[in-house]
């Protein structure tokens, strides 16, 4: 009795933020694929009013055939796996390092952290400016100590920038989780394989590399999600030139610079569904957890 | 003998560590000791690194000329106020499935989460149309229930892990106490909670804080929080180093300082729980 009592009790506790997620998930969503389907360009006149002309699927096939699409697809592609390989890599080597004894371990650790914290805005605004720019920047200044000709980084080299820019802001991220898995590794079961004799490499490869196996999935799949819609980092540095476009980017620059709600909308839709193809994966292992 | 070779282990370590340590934060180092320098010593070749003369003119200049505290006051209001209102609806929905578990709720958090991987841009246009349609575009409380919307789901799933962990056993002794339902959650649950609310709030506000993707695209002059008011500096006139810097280090400190007190919860929200 008691529990049919707090079972209804339970699900109108719930009722709020289940209602308040399923409207701010069904609604956008709805609109956009209606959209996808119509001609909708507000400056040229097209109103919602009015009703938009229906199009069926050639937004969708537009979006795909435009020059700027495959460019940015690979330009997404670059940026995502470029970080990740940077940031699991030495956020792997950075963990292992941090886990060891030391002096003053909590302050390195905060000092590696805080990247992490910088609001995206402000650290694609430093790196461009005080590091990148070509006369006054750090990279500048580095580079003319050396001998060699400043780059012109966000130019001539913008794709490698942003993919500096964004792993600065991810590794902190990646260590953080790969140390605190590396924290909970068995004490004892390294012991024993270090009494052994078993050499270091090895027992890298063959304890500490599996049993991160589950952290380090975790850390490329949510940073995944994240690098596949970064904006602020492109907007503030490049605003989409010098081949930095990315698909988030291009959707972006459809639906509000040349407001082309269709075309964008449909861009939304193939972003989404490749959002949701990384999300599947993502959620297995995390219910997985739950289960245990 | 032993221990000298640890010794020495160790200091070692404490070499690598510390230059790498500091490789990383230089850049907000840097920022920050810019900051205090003239626009002319700012630009100085060779840079300068410490022996400058350190001016507080940028602060009261960035103060001065771009109603500074506006967006501050603006941000505070967004990063709090959806923390706050995430918190109000997500702790009873936690809380009733942290302890009244269904078969569904499993899939209720799994789909919590699928939520929050919808990329925005899909529905950017949706979104500014409601706005606009609602006259909130270009408002605080437009963007309070953003944020409170793409965050509830991390809010739901930290207090979830976190409510977890209160043993049943004290619940269900309470209940054969004869309290109330009310009883239960106002001097039961909460005492246990509030450690777990706590941290929820502070990665939320962080989060909330730095968001740049609908604080850009949904505020113009009204609303617009501290992220808007550095990318409005990446405009040529305002390339000034040592402003720059200055601007930039007011709008990450408080969020720097309280990020240092929130690494054990930024692990477990960020990754729903899967790490601990």
């Amino acid at each position: 009795m008691a529990t049919q009592h707090s079972r209804s009790a339970a699900r109108l506790m719930m009722a709020p933020a289940v209602v308040l997620l399923l409207g701010w998930m069904l609604v956008p969503l709805i609109m956009t694929v209606f959209f996808s389907f119509k001609k909708y360009l507000p400056l040229r006149g097209d109103k919602l009013s009015d009703g938009l002309e229906w199009v069926g699927f050639l937004n969708y096939e537009r979006f795909i055939s435009s020059g700027s699409f495959w460019p940015s697809v690979q330009t997404t592609l670059v940026i995502v796996v470029s970080v990740l390989v940077i940031t699991v890599t030495l956020g792997i080597l950075l963990a292992l390092l941090l886990d060891q004894p030391m002096w003053g371990q909590g302050v390195v650790r905060i000092l590696v952290i805080a990247p992490f914290f910088v609001m995206p805005t402000v650290s694609a605004l430093v790196w461009k400016n005080m590091f990148m720019d070509p006369i006054n920047g750090i990279l500048a200044h580095l580079w003319m100590f050396f001998g060699a000709e400043p780059v012109l980084w966000l130019s001539q080299a913008s794709v490698p920038s942003i993919i500096l820019i964004v792993s600065w802001q991810w590794l902190p991220f990646a260590t953080l989780i790969l140390l605190t898995a590396i924290q909970s590794l068995d004490g004892e079961q390294l012991e024993a394989s270090e009494m052994d004799g078993a050499p270091k490499l090895k027992r890298f490869w063959h304890i500490v590399l599996p049993h991160l196996s589950r952290a380090i999935t975790i850390v490329i799949l949510i940073q995944t999600i994240f690098i596949l819609s970064i904006f602020a980092e492109i907007f503030v540095t490049t605003g989409g030139a010098f081949g930095t476009k990315t698909l988030t980017y291009l959707i972006f620059q459809r639906v509000l610079d040349s407001q082309n709600v269709g075309l964008g909308s449909a861009g939304g839709v193939y972003a989404i569904i490749l959002a949701n193809i990384v999300a599947i994966f993502l959620m297995r292992i995390v219910g997985k957890n739950l289960d245990n | 003998m032993a221990r000298a070779v640890t010794n020495q282990r160790k200091a070692t370590n404490t070499l690598f560590a510390w230059a790498i340590g500091l490789l990383i934060f230089f850049p907000i180092l840097w920022t920050i000791l810019t900051s205090f320098k003239t626009e002319a010593q700012a630009i100085n070749d060779p840079p300068i690194f410490f022996f400058f003369d350190w001016t507080l003119e940028n602060y009261a200049a960035v103060m001065e000329r771009s109603d500074y505290a506006k967006f501050l006051w603006n941000s505070i209001i967004i990063a709090v106020g959806s923390t706050i209102l995430g918190v109000i609806i997500a702790v009873p929905a936690a809380w009733s499935m942290a302890f009244v578990p269904s078969k569904r709720t499993k899939d209720i958090l799994l789909w919590m989460l699928s939520t929050k991987m919808l990329p925005a841009v899909g529905v950017l246009y949706p979104i500014y149309l409601i706005f606009i349609g609602l006259g909130i575009l270009d408002s605080r409380l437009g963007l309070v229930v953003v944020l409170m919307l793409i965050n509830l789901p991390i809010i739901v799933w930290m207090l979830y892990t976190y409510f977890k962990e209160i043993p049943v056993d004290i619940l269900e002794a309470a209940r054969m106490d004869g309290a109330s339902l009310r009883d239960e959650i106002i001097h039961v649950l909460t005492p246990m909670a509030i450690p777990g609310i706590a941290s929820t709030v502070l990665l939320n506000i962080i989060l909330a804080w730095n968001e740049a993707f609908w604080t850009l695209n949904l505020t113009a002059a009204k609303a617009a929080p501290l992220t808007a008011f550095i990318a409005s500096y990446s405009s040529p006139e305002g390339l000034f180093f040592a402003k720059l810097s200055a601007a930039s280090t007011m709008a990450i400190a408080p969020i720097l300082i309280m990020g240092w007190f929130s690494q054990k919860q930024l692990v477990r929200g960020l990754t729903f729980g899967a790490v601990k």
